[in-house]
């Protein structure tokens, strides 16, 4: 592929598939992702992957490859999510060892299938580490419309989700039902969780969902404004890290996470300068 | 209109210790302004946070403007201060302006979204409360006193009836710290809000409050201030230094 140009390279089928997938999970994640990281809840996605991880596996075991896998794994991911949020409630557990313990179950049911079933361990493997070249015209659509969902929920929650992000216990008294909101919250991320395991694997899913939120911080002045560089950086890692993965073979998903992670440390560089030379 | 703004019943209050309040009964009505004092663990905070649902009633009940509270759903005449340093997060990257539009949610129906006119209401209240200059500003670089001046304007920007603040001065100077208690003093005065503020800041209380509760666990005391301050039993339980205090400014 080195000696391609890369307008030839865009006109493949399966690379714009790539293409729009990727950005749309990314657009998905790095928007959750700021009110996961403002809500101390980022760890969230590492532990929903390790369960998706598990539901891929019992996927697996009952002959359900690709999209047909989401059939197992979107239900299973979804009340993992619901279960942690209810292991947190009234402060039974603290969020981290209920995400450790969700986690675990999920780690474990997947070894568990692998090592019991032998003869699927390649494909399982592959969801490790995400193969978003892959995709197929199926994952495309489902991915959109879920995308397209997720974001109207978004949106149309968007002020309930700022006010649980900014202080639950305000949102409380400003009359939202903040047990309600926070169930939508997880349960979007369960979506998302599921639907960025093709593009980046499970092993780098949280990485999508923290790193631009992380990121947009660092320079944002504003909440909306922090949202839209979160998205802006998600994206974008998204496309040039596709295109640099097939300009020099490298594998997408860790190129993305690459790329994701320099614009990280430009911004985390960029706001030092500004702060130690303020105007 | 009620004029009966809070009532509670022989409420009771059981954290995983113990009972942290019982049989706490008394009225707040309208205009009412509410000193809540008491040694520390007394059970102050909990009983605003009782009242605003934020932390379960194991007994007895409580009211707002006549609803019991299990189905009060009319929040837009309520605003709560608790303390702000404990509430911030320091990276958070709100500016001044969207943390004081958090305020309005109360008012809306669900898109919840704010329109122009909601602006011109944040931006009013930055002007009352004196911090229009701050509200392109984020959060976190904001001085104690600013911020608790925002965190007013969130809890007033929808024009509450009833104002509960919950140790709202505690990490300010004594500068600073009079200037808020005049401010709210003021609310109470022009606007009329029925306020009830815990505090342990007993010279500040005694410049506005109509209404003292002294609390530790049960109400020892509940009544009009200059009760409170000709009480005996106050004058030995709370102390004469900090009785003579409270009650010499007003």
């Amino acid at each position: 592929m080195n000696n391609m140009n890369l307008l030839e390279i865009l006109s493949y089928g399966f690379i714009q598939r790539a293409l729009l997938a990727g950005t749309l999970i990314a657009l998905l994640c790095s928007v959750l992702g700021v009110f996961l990281v403002l809500r101390r809840m980022s760890l969230i996605g590492d532990g929903l992957a390790h369960v998706t991880f598990g539901s891929t596996a019992i996927a697996l075991a009952l002959k359900l490859y690709s999209a047909m896998s989401l059939l197992v794994s979107m239900p299973v991911v979804l009340l993992a999510s619901l279960g942690i949020l209810k292991l947190t409630e009234k402060n039974r557990l603290s969020g981290d060892a209920a995400i450790g313990i969700v986690s675990a179950l999920g780690i474990s049911v997947g070894i568990i299938l692998a090592s019991v079933g032998g003869g699927y361990n390649v494909d399982l493997l592959s969801y490790l580490f995400g193969n978003i070249l892959s995709i197929s015209r199926e994952e495309v659509v489902i991915a959109a419309l879920l995308c397209v969902g997720v974001l109207l929920l978004l949106t149309l929650y968007y002020q309930e989700l700022f006010a649980i992000s900014f202080s639950e216990e305000l949102a409380k008294v400003s009359g939202i039902r903040t047990s309600f909101i926070n169930s939508v919250l997880v349960l979007l991320t369960a979506l998302s969780v599921v639907l960025a395991m093709k593009l980046v694997g499970i092993m780098l899913i949280s990485s999508m969902l923290i790193v631009p939120a992380a990121s947009a911080l660092q320079l944002a002045r504003g909440f909306r404004v922090c949202i839209v560089l979160a998205a802006l950086q998600g994206c974008g890692s998204v496309i040039i890290g596709i295109v640099i993965s097939i300009l020099t073979n490298l594998p997408a998903s860790a190129t993305i996470v690459v790329v994701n992670l320099t614009l990280f440390l430009i911004s985390y560089l960029v706001r030092r300068t500004i702060y130690s030379n303020p105007a | 209109m009620h004029d009966e703004i809070v009532r509670t019943e022989q409420l009771a209050c059981c954290y995983r210790e113990g009972r942290v309040l019982e049989d706490i009964s008394f009225r707040v009505k309208r205009g009412d302004y509410v000193g809540i004092v008491g040694p520390n663990g007394s059970g102050k905070s909990t009983l605003v946070k009782a009242l605003l649902g934020l932390v379960d009633i194991s007994s007895g009940g409580a009211a707002l403007f006549g609803s019991p509270l299990a189905g009060f759903r009319d929040w837009r005449r309520v605003g709560y201060l608790p303390q702000s340093l404990h509430l911030v997060n320091p990276v958070f990257p709100a500016t001044v302006h969207e943390t004081v539009g958090l305020g309005l949610l109360s008012l809306k129906r669900f898109p919840k979204s704010l329109n122009s006119g909601d602006r011109i209401k944040i931006d009013d209240t930055l002007e009352e409360l004196g911090i229009y200059d701050l509200r392109l500003k984020l959060i976190g670089e904001l001085s104690g006193g600013q911020l608790q001046r925002v965190l007013l304007a969130r809890a007033i920007v929808n024009n509450p009836e009833l104002l509960v603040l919950d140790e709202p001065t505690a990490a300010l100077d004594p500068e600073t710290r009079e200037r808020f208690y005049t401010m709210i003093g003021n609310l109470n005065r022009t606007r009329g809000v029925t306020v009830m503020l815990v505090t342990h800041d007993s010279g500040a209380i005694g410049l506005h409050a109509s209404k003292m509760l002294y609390l530790d666990k049960k109400i020892l005391f509940y009544g009009s201030f200059e009760e409170f301050c000709h009480s005996p039993e106050m004058s030995s339980m709370f102390g004469e230094h900090s009785q003579h205090l409270m009650c010499h400014r007003h």
